[in-house]
């Protein structure tokens, strides 16, 4: 089980504040595109990918534990 | 209770409480950034700003703000806080406060610190003007970052 957290505007297109997807291992890369198309997230390509806590790469790996938060550009400050 | 030095808030943000916690006696000059909510902005009224962050995330991201800080002036003292939740006009959003032996070092650090955390700290800010809300990205316009991932010290350029 994978813990995807949401904010800001993808937060309002989910509505829902998480998601817990049953993947036991995806590549940073092929979750985003996953959850593109499944729930037609916008601005995913100006999106970056955390993966506990640490800014994560596309080829990064992802494994069931793991909790994965999708970042809209910030706007802090 | 030991106090933090790199906070996320939904209390109101007190300004006196940042600058004791950076006090030295080796300072010479201390600064203090406070980033308050604007009312107009390009001819738009903002009736009041809503903001959002990963907070365990956004702590962190502080605190390597702070480390940067300490390694480029290795002398200084710095405190973050950030407020999340509804804010009206005029509320703090943001207070860095910054001490050092000289102002040099206390001006350019804290500067430093919010350029940073407008390119690291996963903080979102939802704008409620008169006639609609958006939640507010990319306000340096860093078109999608090259690497996928924002610019960390320490990156190859």
């Amino acid at each position: 089980m994978i813990t995807v957290l949401l904010f800001a505007h993808l937060q309002d297109e989910i509505g829902q504040r998480e998601l817990k997807l049953a993947i036991k291992e995806v590549t940073v890369k092929d979750l985003k595109q996953t959850l593109t198309e499944s729930y037609h997230l916008s601005q995913m390509e100006t999106t970056m990918v955390a993966v506990n806590e640490e800014y994560a790469l596309d080829h990064d790996v992802i494994r069931a534990g793991d909790v994965v938060a999708l970042i809209p550009p910030v706007s802090g400050g | 209770m030991k106090e933090k030095l790199f906070e996320i808030t939904s209390e109101p943000i007190k300004v006196d409480q940042l600058i004791k916690k950076v006090e030295s006696r080796n300072a010479g000059a201390m600064t203090t950034f406070i980033g308050t909510v604007r009312e107009w902005t390009k001819g738009k009224r903002t009736l009041y700003l809503e903001y959002q962050a990963y907070i365990p995330m956004a702590e962190k991201m502080l605190k390597t703000i702070g480390d940067e800080i300490q390694r480029k002036w290795p002398d200084t003292k710095i405190a973050i806080t950030h407020r999340i939740g509804r804010l009206d006009i005029s509320d703090i959003a943001v207070c860095i406060a910054v001490s050092s032996p000289h102002r040099k070092a206390a001006y350019e650090a804290n500067e430093y610190a919010i350029e940073r955390i407008k390119q690291i700290v996963p903080i979102w800010k939802k704008e409620h003007w008169e006639n609609g809300e958006t939640w507010i990205g990319d306000q340096l316009e860093n078109v999608a970052y090259l690497t996928g991932k924002p610019k960390m010290e320490g990156d190859n350029e």
